[in-house]
């Protein structure tokens, strides 16, 4: 015990939780059009090469009859070449229903799925939004793992997407 | 082995009469799909790629095949031959690549008869028996014609080579295709590099921009080929060739053409 407190208060000073964490906060814009349906929306981690360190969240229609919702995964272009056309959904801890318009947060754990652990480097938190009889969106923020101090990295969608936060906390 | 190259697919009205120096284009209607669908699939001739103004594709009965991902042939539903365009339906069902096909092969003949000339088409069986072996002012010529697309339900998966005639065997997938980036394929001639075979690309939707914009590339001593596509669109492309590699003696060429549709994907 008296060993133990000296790390855990060395831990405590430079790590206050216990694994790096990583928060999302995304905006569905509200949108005045006569025919609204709501985004379907892909969250992954890339790396510099393109290639997948972590399928975070898709949000798609998972209530229609036959599975129909999936027909439209693949208006999500980049995410469906990069991972969904690789796996079959739904995905537990990663798929779920489509959102409301506001704002959403959603937050995951290092070593926990579906981040995992990711090794030190670059990567790319990628958000793409599709939408029945709208637009299509990709938004990308650039950020360093795993992160030295808590940060914040704020980004803004034009058309499908509105204020994006991404909040990193070591 | 000597390749010429011919700008126009001329080669191909061997095999499509409606066609003769016009294009042939196959336009699916969707080249990516994320789950199994129907996909409606149209065929013409014309000058301008993808758009509906000359004449429908024949042969279609005869010629066109859909290979599923597990190498079984799909049947195409409500084949409608109009005037300006073929149309049909292909139900995909399994995950991967299907591989559409318009492909012929066979020898054309003319020679006269008095002040008759008369004409044949055919194998080489239907050559030795139908053409008389004394026949005056005879032109015989081969062809080896494939016109194709194609189109992904899930995964992508191989696309396996024919082995025969002109094709293009694919080094980057046909539908992983995004604007920006680069794609590479090779040429081969029964299954043997096409080396300094010129390919011909255009992006649909001419109509509505004044030049025709098309690119002209040529394949390398392995018969590869590197585009980076400009932008997304549905690409129109086309590679000839002519070789003495006949069955019949009489014929002067066999002439091989290749036509191919591309969907290019926004990034």
């Amino acid at each position: 015990m008296r060993r133990l407190i000296p790390l855990l208060c060395t831990g405590l000073l430079a790590t206050p939780a216990l694994a790096a964490e990583l928060k999302l906060d995304i905006e569905v814009p509200r949108l005045n059009v006569a025919e609204y349906h709501r985004p379907y929306v892909a969250v992954w981690i890339e790396k510099p090469d393109n290639s997948v360190a972590a399928n975070l969240a898709v949000w798609y229609d998972t209530k229609m009859r036959n599975d129909e919702g999936t027909k439209w995964l693949k208006d999500m272009r980049q995410w469906w070449r990069r991972i969904g056309r690789d796996v079959a959904v739904p995905i537990d801890g990663v798929t779920s229903a489509t959102r409301a318009p506001g704002m959403h947060s959603i937050s995951f754990v290092e070593g926990k799925s579906p981040l995992g652990k990711l090794a030190a480097g670059e990567y790319r938190l990628q958000i793409e939004a599709a939408r029945e009889a709208g637009g299509r969106e990709l938004v990308t923020i650039p950020f360093q793992w795993p992160p030295k101090q808590a940060l914040v990295e704020k980004a803004k969608g034009e058309h499908e997407l509105g204020a994006l936060s991404l909040e990193l906390k070591p | 082995m000597k390749l010429k190259l011919a700008l126009a697919a001329l080669t191909l009205s061997l095999q499509f009469s409606t066609a003769q120096a016009h294009s042939v284009w196959l336009e699916p209607s969707s080249t990516v799909l994320s789950k199994a669908a129907y996909i409606t699939v149209a065929g013409a001739a014309g000058n301008d790629k993808f758009h509906y103004n000359h004449a429908a594709l024949r042969g279609l009965n005869e010629n066109f095949t859909a290979i599923a991902p597990d190498g079984s042939t799909v049947a195409p539903e409500n084949l409608m031959a109009g005037k300006l365009r073929t149309v049909f339906d292909l139900n995909l069902t399994q995950s991967g690549t299907y591989r559409l096909a318009v492909a012929s092969e066979g020898i054309m003949a003319s020679w006269k008869e008095g002040e008759q000339t008369k004409r044949f088409r055919g194998n080489a069986e239907a050559f030795a028996k139908d053409v008389p072996a004394n026949a005056t002012d005879l032109r015989v010529n081969e062809g080896v014609n494939r016109l194709e697309t194609f189109v992904t339900v899930g995964k992508p998966t191989d696309i396996k080579p024919i082995g025969k005639g002109l094709e293009l065997v694919p080094i980057t997938h046909p539908n992983d295709l995004f604007a920006g980036e680069t794609a590479t394929f090779r040429f081969v001639v029964d299954g043997k590099p096409a080396a300094g075979l010129e390919v011909l690309i255009m992006r649909g939707g001419s109509r509505y921009r004044n030049q025709l914009e098309e690119i002209k590339l040529t394949t390398d001593a392995e018969g590869k080929f590197s585009i980076k596509w400009p932008e997304a669109g549905m690409y129109w492309l086309d590679a000839d060739a002519q070789d003495d590699k006949t069955t019949v003696p009489q014929a002067r060429e066999r002439r091989l053409s290749y036509v191919a549709t591309f969907e290019v994907l926004p990034q």
